[in-house]
């Protein structure tokens, strides 16, 4: 063990071993481990641990559901970086858990889960409020513990945060018996440190991996960089700006990787796949190489891969080994921390000036295919009369100048705000993208909020994914944060209508949705609001939602049969996809040709 | 096609849990599953074979390296290697029909290890071959086999050979080491090396 390390324990000052009850262990562990707030709910398995929670300087979120719970430490880890902490007791409270803990998994989110246990001696007997969760969560966590002794907590739950962390981070559950909370045991932080983590054995950056790819970058007509969540993973916005600038290579984006590269950027093309506009998916259709960097050639990206960019050499820069070639064949595979792959290709890419290549005809080519399309202005459309989802999205990109948290639940608003807010920072969108998760914003949103106070944090969420968490509107209360809330409100599960529309004979079998009054809803939690209804009201509203000192709740009665284009079937290539129609006040003639 | 891999694994509860919930939610079969202590403390060896396309064995592979409980992993594709496994056999014998069934054991270089009134017990170690066809003639000779308990296989590759993981390993059971960066080096080949 080191002597020279300092171990912060419950006051903070360095500790020799003290004997402490399991439930102290757990909180000082975690103010070790760096741990400021918390999310959770009580329960019996978990009331030792409680009990204890008042002597240690932790901040505690009392949830009003415990997949709130989760998402929360989810959201908490998506503005923050560190690793979020979520507490719920043995049985239901962990079963609920478990929608947040896979939202986590498939977005690859740090995030520690504790969970109460029965008692070791009644383990496996059915006893009230038991459920196998390490089981139940083995599938969609990166590891789980079981720990039924108090001397064996400091350990297991350092290591959950070392293994949440490292690599390709994810999901932890420690499950802790109420026997281990209740015995005592020495606590020792420096010793329960666990061993040095080991990397993913294929981890692999060779020099001539790196030379093929230098030559691959040199040689190519027709680049396109495709960024995903592994940029802001891996903090590579630098490294990947000065690849895309000194190759002259544009760079298209994953729904995840929104903020990764800033939007204004000359060579940003925007999101690509399902809902990518025209001009992306043509970029990477049209490609004579791929570099795919932290991103994983999900479904949603490639649309199928029999069709996907055929013609183009791919480079795959990824941390998780278990990703290279799963969806598409690569060519050349660097398989290690991106920032660092970076660090070591970035020598050996030289600018236009210094003999790099030259790609101002390609980039010329992509400019020319945006048309009309690139310098849309929505604001100069004509007003219809109709509120446009796309409208509010500008309009709040506008008034908040790019600068606020903007927390997405699923849907049609998810796909407009990814398309018509532009992210100029890092983890300034969170939204739930591999497992799609309705009922995220919200509690994703006071996770952010708790994560940076200082921040000016949005939920922007449907009428459908809202009511499933809304019970999180009294976590806002008690917690008195500062939240504004849009709700884009179309009396319809959006996407699934859509979805009817395009492929169901618009059979719009249980879509139509019927709703509180939302404004009424807030009103019944002491938080303010108001509906808009009109393009003219969306300035005023969002000024006075921001100026407001209180959470503040905006109900956008938006168009009800709008659609989100461009669109591409799932399981089409990325050429064929759904345009705007004509009829669309949105449309771009261009783009219909 | 079959793949084989051989793996150390933490000698824990659960573990075997792990590894098995992976190939199911890959959707692989697995053919064959053998698990037992190896040459490290607290470190089990299995042995799993399984069904699936010729590219699907680094995935599976990669995939196997990032449970916590998994230390090593070898894909023995087509490397020169010994497998073998075990069977016992219950065959119906009396004294009238036991000494056909001892030409054959001799035959097949099994073993009895159990003499019973009226049955025996045939122990045979080999290549899954060579036991099918020891099955075989026992059915075809009008013999009634009672019961057949098969270890599934075992494989080790020949020749001196180890991971440098395990390598790696064991020198760090030797010198404190706490530098990421050598044990990044140390660990990155997990593969085969081939024999001096």
């Amino acid at each position: 063990m080191d002597a020279n390390a300092k171990s912060p324990s419950p006051n903070g000052h360095l500790t020799t071993p003290t004997r402490l009850t399991g439930s102290e262990i757990l909180w000082a562990t975690l103010v070790g481990e760096g741990v400021t707030d918390v999310f959770g709910y009580p329960g019996g398995a978990i009331l030792p641990a409680y009990d204890a929670l008042r002597k240690f300087p932790i901040r505690h979120i009392l949830v009003r559901h415990e997949q709130g719970a989760a998402h929360m430490a989810d959201g908490y880890a998506r503005a923050s970086g560190k690793v979020g902490v979520a507490v719920a007791t043995s049985g239901p409270g962990a079963t609920n858990l478990v929608t947040g803990i896979a939202t986590a998994m498939l977005d690859s989110i740090p995030m520690v889960c504790v969970t109460g246990q029965v008692s070791s001696k009644v383990l496996g007997t059915d006893a009230f409020q038991e459920v196998d969760i390490t089981g139940v969560t083995l599938p969609v966590t990166k590891h789980n513990f079981l720990v039924n002794r108090a001397e064996d907590l400091a350990p297991a739950l350092r290591l959950a945060f070392q293994i949440a962390r490292s690599g390709r981070p994810g999901p932890v559950l420690v499950d802790i018996t109420k026997d281990a909370q209740q015995a005592t045991a020495l606590f020792d932080f420096a010793a329960a440190k666990p061993a040095p983590y080991r990397p993913h054995p294929m981890l692999r950056v060779e020099d001539t991996g790196l030379a093929q790819a230098a030559e691959l970058i040199r040689n190519a007509k027709r680049p396109v960089i495709l960024a995903g969540h592994g940029v802001l993973q891996s903090g590579a916005m630098e490294q990947l700006r000065t690849l895309a600038e000194r190759g002259q290579i544009p760079v298209a984006l994953t729904l995840l990787g929104l903020g990764g590269f800033p939007a204004s950027h000359p060579l940003n093309l925007g999101m690509m796949g399902m809902h990518g506009e025209a001009w992306v998916n043509d970029a990477i259709q049209g490609a004579d190489l791929l570099i795919a960097c932290g991103m994983r050639f999900d479904d949603r990206v490639i649309g199928t891969p029999s069709t996907y960019a055929l013609k183009a050499k791919k480079i795959h820069i990824e941390v998780d080994p278990a990703e290279i070639n799963k969806n598409i064949k690569v060519d050349v595979a660097l398989v290690g921390d991106l920032a660092e792959v970076l660090e070591l290709l970035l020598p050996r890419i030289s600018s236009r000036g210094q003999g790099g290549r030259d790609g101002s005809a390609w980039i010329k080519t992509i400019e020319a295919s945006k048309g009309a399309v690139a310098v849309r202005d929505i604001k100069n459309l004509p007003d219809s009369g109709h509120l446009y989802a796309a409208h509010v999205m500008h309009d709040l990109w506008r008034i908040t100048g790019g600068n606020a948290i903007v927390v997405t639940d699923v849907g049609q608003h998810q796909m407009w705000e990814a398309q018509y807010f532009h992210h100029e920072l890092p983890r300034s969108l969170i939204t739930s993208g591999g497992l799609g998760t309705m009922g995220f914003a919200l509690p994703a949103a006071i996770g952010a909020k708790i994560a940076c106070p200082e921040k000016e944090v949005w939920v922007i969420a449907g009428d459908g994914g809202f009511q499933m968490t809304s019970p999180e509107l009294s976590t806002i209360a008690q917690e008195k944060l500062k939240i504004n809330i849009a709700i884009i409100n179309n009396g319809y599960l959006g996407m699934v209508r859509q979805w009817q529309e395009f492929f169901y004979d618009k059979n719009y079998e249980s879509t139509p949705l019927v709703s509180p009054d939302f404004v009424k809803l807030a009103d019944a939690h002491g938080i303010a609001g108001q509906a808009v209804r009109t393009r003219a009201e969306v300035g005023a509203a969002v000024d006075e939602a921001r100026n407001h000192a209180g959470a503040y709740l905006l109900n956008f009665m938006v168009e009800k049969e709008d659609s989100v284009y461009p669109m591409i079937p799932a399981g089409s290539s990325l050429h064929e996809m759904i345009r705007r129609p004509g009829k669309n006040p949105l449309v771009e003639r261009s783009d219909d040709l | 096609m079959l793949h084989t891999f051989v793996s150390y694994v933490e000698d824990k509860p659960g573990v075997l849990t792990r590894v098995a919930s992976l190939f199911r939610r890959l959707n692989i079969n697995i053919i064959s599953l053998t698990v037992g202590r190896s040459e490290r403390p607290g470190l089990s060896r299995l042995t799993l074979v399984c069904e699936a396309s010729a590219e699907a064995g680094d995935r599976i592979r990669a995939s196997m390296f990032k449970l916590e409980n998994v230390i090593d992993v070898d894909d023995i594709a087509g490397a020169p290697s010994v497998t073998r496994e075990l069977a016992l056999i219950k065959v119906a014998a009396t004294k009238h029909t036991r000494s056909a069934i001892f030409e054959l054991v001799e035959v097949f270089r099994a073993r009895i290890v159990d003499l019973a009134p009226e049955s025996l017990l045939i122990e045979m170690t080999g290549v899954e071959s060579k036991i099918e066809g020891l099955i075989q003639v026992l059915t075809e000779g009008d013999n009634r086999i009672l019961e057949i308990c098969r270890s599934g296989k075992m494989t080790m590759r020949r020749g001196h050979h180890t991971s440098s993981v395990l390598r790696a390993m064991g020198a760090a059971a030797e010198t404190e080491r706490d530098d990421s960066a050598n044990q990044l080096q140390q660990a990155q080949e997990g593969a085969v090396v081939q024999p001096d």
